[in-house]
């Protein structure tokens, strides 16, 4: 352990690399994540985030790098990790045959919670996830929303200093979905909990703190949604009229603009849509039937960084293990 | 609720902060043996179906079998056929109890709470150790439910037989759970661990003598019974048994060649296989990363 400031960050990453025999999943990241900070990891199938985060969890040992929890070293001191990190994965791993509150009780003994402050701490997560008054219900009646409501009400009763979520609202409805993003800014913003998530959907990433964008085993931008966002620098504007053509036309010879059609609309993109709307009207003799300027998404920032579109990388990268296990 | 979780806790550091002081090894270890344990109970009497059948199998093959196979075979050396029986029943049972609480490995694998324990701060031998001693507690508690159903077949009964019987089969759960537990920890189905039970268990059982007296037998099948690890967990369970009748000298001993093979050897030998079975689990249970 070096530095203060290690010590000062929730989770402080150098040089990681993680090798699968020829796969390289992770190629050397850096990156840190301040107490109290929600941070996205976002990016494709295959880009290496649940092999990142299987590392910072002590699942996985690094090829190469260093990654400390808490100025905890995930490799050395992985007890001492487990202990200030709680978990929450994408498939169930609650007691389906225990109640809620046994469920929770045996975490909280598992990870020596002193037993004067946990059934208090008990109701404390379960009341923050509204399941209290269903405490005495067998995991196994739950829906599928109630039971990952549950697991992060189980990944808090040992006062983690991180919280890890691998993709917390996949395959919920938008309600939970909302209801679970209602808690995770409770958990900031009362308890300063630092919450680590990974994620691709583009709409949850916009509502991190930082979000670190990662492609092909690399984190290609960090940085808070709008930042990154302004730094892809271009609106998008969508415009509807009477004849195309003779607008696509025009666009070129009175604004020097390139416009293309995608999905019967006319589509151009410009550093300041807002400010190009009066000249367009004013220049632009084909009818106008609508306008829309859009704001650059997490999509764009993804696209301008690799080239290419989440769901593309996405493909790819599945081909490319296929090929690679081959 | 426990004495173990409340022993020499640190007090907190931080504001709700997690106990970053590292706790005593042995008192982490003893609350993961304890949760384990509490789970495994649990897991069995909330299990309703596993409960009727623990009783209602062997009530068919003691009562049904028993008396069927008691008018083909009418003397068993002055000893009622059922009495004989007994013992191999009784064997039966706790050897599926057993076996099904090391089953629930793979059940918690399959259904993704194996993960929750593994990625805990505790170790993974206090996992095993914990996982042993419920199957013990369960198999234990089957037996006896078998003594009460003995009883009720007119099998003699005495306090000393009942202590016996349960002291003996402290140590032969113990290691049946541990012998269930080495072969889980491989397998990644309930179907897998389904198979294993018919290709392991089953032979395991019918070469044990639990159904059969161990002498003039074809000397393959001697061989075959000496190399089972069950025949010891068997003997000694019978000798209590018959002793209860007055008939002891009658009780079918284990015999290497000559040497007759003591109660307190089969059980040594019982107990030598549940560290064996220990030994070989640990490191695949080790090698789990979740």
């Amino acid at each position: 352990m070096s530095g203060s400031s290690e010590r000062r960050a929730a989770i402080v990453v150098r040089g990681l690399e993680k090798r699968y025999g020829d796969v390289h999943a992770v190629r050397g990241i850096d990156f840190e994540v301040e107490h109290g900070e929600v941070f996205g990891f976002l990016g494709p199938n295959g880009a290496g985030k649940s092999t990142t985060i299987a590392i910072l969890c002590t699942l996985a040992a690094p090829t190469a790098g260093s990654a400390a929890i808490a100025g905890y070293d995930v490799v050395r001191e992985r007890d001492a990790v487990r202990r200030n990190i709680g978990l929450v994965f994408q498939e169930t791993t609650l007691d389906e045959y225990l109640t809620a509150h046994r469920n929770l009780l045996f975490h909280g003994e598992l990870y020596g919670v002193p037993a004067d402050v946990l059934p208090e701490r008990i109701e404390q997560v379960m009341r923050m996830v509204g399941l209290w008054d269903r405490k005495d219900s067998a995991v196994s009646t739950f829906s599928g929303g109630m039971k990952r409501r549950l697991e992060i009400a189980r990944g808090l009763v040992h006062a983690p200093n991180v919280l890890f979520l691998d993709e917390p609202t996949i395959g919920l409805d938008p309600q939970t979905r909302s209801t679970i993003w209602g808690y995770i800014g409770e958990l900031r913003e009362r308890h300063g909990t630092t919450v680590f998530l990974t994620t691709h959907y583009m709409d949850e990433a916009e509502r991190c703190d930082r979000v670190a964008i990662m492609d092909a085993g690399k984190i290609v931008a960090v940085g808070p949604p709008a930042k990154l966002k302004a730094a892809v620098g271009k609106d998008r504007v969508q415009l509807r009229t009477d004849d195309d053509a003779a607008a696509i036309a025009a666009l070129r010879e009175k604004l020097r603009i390139e416009a293309k059609i995608h999905e019967d609309t006319i589509t151009f993109a410009v550093p300041s849509g807002e400010e190009l709307l009066p000249r367009l009207f004013a220049e632009l003799s084909v009818p106008i039937r609508s306008v829309s300027v859009a704001r650059p998404s997490l999509d764009d920032v993804f696209l301008s960084f690799t080239g290419t579109t989440m769901r593309d990388a996405e493909a790819s990268a599945r081909s490319e293990q296929t090929g690679a296990k081959r | 609720m426990s004495a173990v979780a409340q022993r020499n806790e640190p007090p907190e550091p931080r504001r709700g902060g997690p106990s970053t002081a590292r706790a005593a090894g042995l008192t982490s270890d003893l609350r993961t043996i304890k949760v384990v344990w509490h789970r495994e109970l649990l897991r069995f009497i909330g299990d309703r179906p596993r409960l009727i059948a623990g009783v209602a199998q062997p009530v068919l093959y003691l009562f049904v079998m028993g008396t069927g196979l008691s008018a083909m075979v009418p003397v068993t050396s002055g000893v009622p056929f059922r009495t004989f029986l007994f013992p191999g029943v009784l064997c039966m049972a706790v050897l599926f109890t057993c076996f099904f609480s090391a089953g629930s490995l793979v059940s918690d694998r399959e259904g993704g709470f194996m993960r929750e324990m593994l990625v805990a701060p505790v170790r993974r031998s206090a996992i095993l150790f914990g996982k042993c001693l419920g199957g013990t507690t369960v198999g234990t508690f089957q037996g006896m439910v078998m003594l009460v159903i003995g009883a009720i077949a007119g099998v003699p009964m005495s306090l000393e037989l009942v202590v016996t019987v349960i002291l003996e089969l402290l140590v032969i759960c113990f290691a049946i759970t541990a012998f269930g537990v080495a072969l889980a920890a491989r397998v990644r189905t309930i179907q897998g661990f389904m198979a294993l039970l018919q290709v392991a268990l089953f032979p395991m059982f019918f070469a044990s003598g639990a159904l059969y007296p161990l002498s003039g037998l074809p000397a393959w099948l001697v061989a075959l019974t000496r190399l089972d690890p069950l025949t010891y967990a068997v003997a000694p369970l019978r000798h209590a048994v018959l002793d209860a009748s007055g008939q002891a000298a009658l009780a079918p001993m284990v015999t290497w060649g000559g040497f007759v093979v003591p109660i307190w050897l089969d059980l040594v030998i019982v107990a030598a296989c549940a560290l064996v079975a220990l030994a070989v689990a640990l490191p695949r249970f080790s090698r789990d990363d979740a």
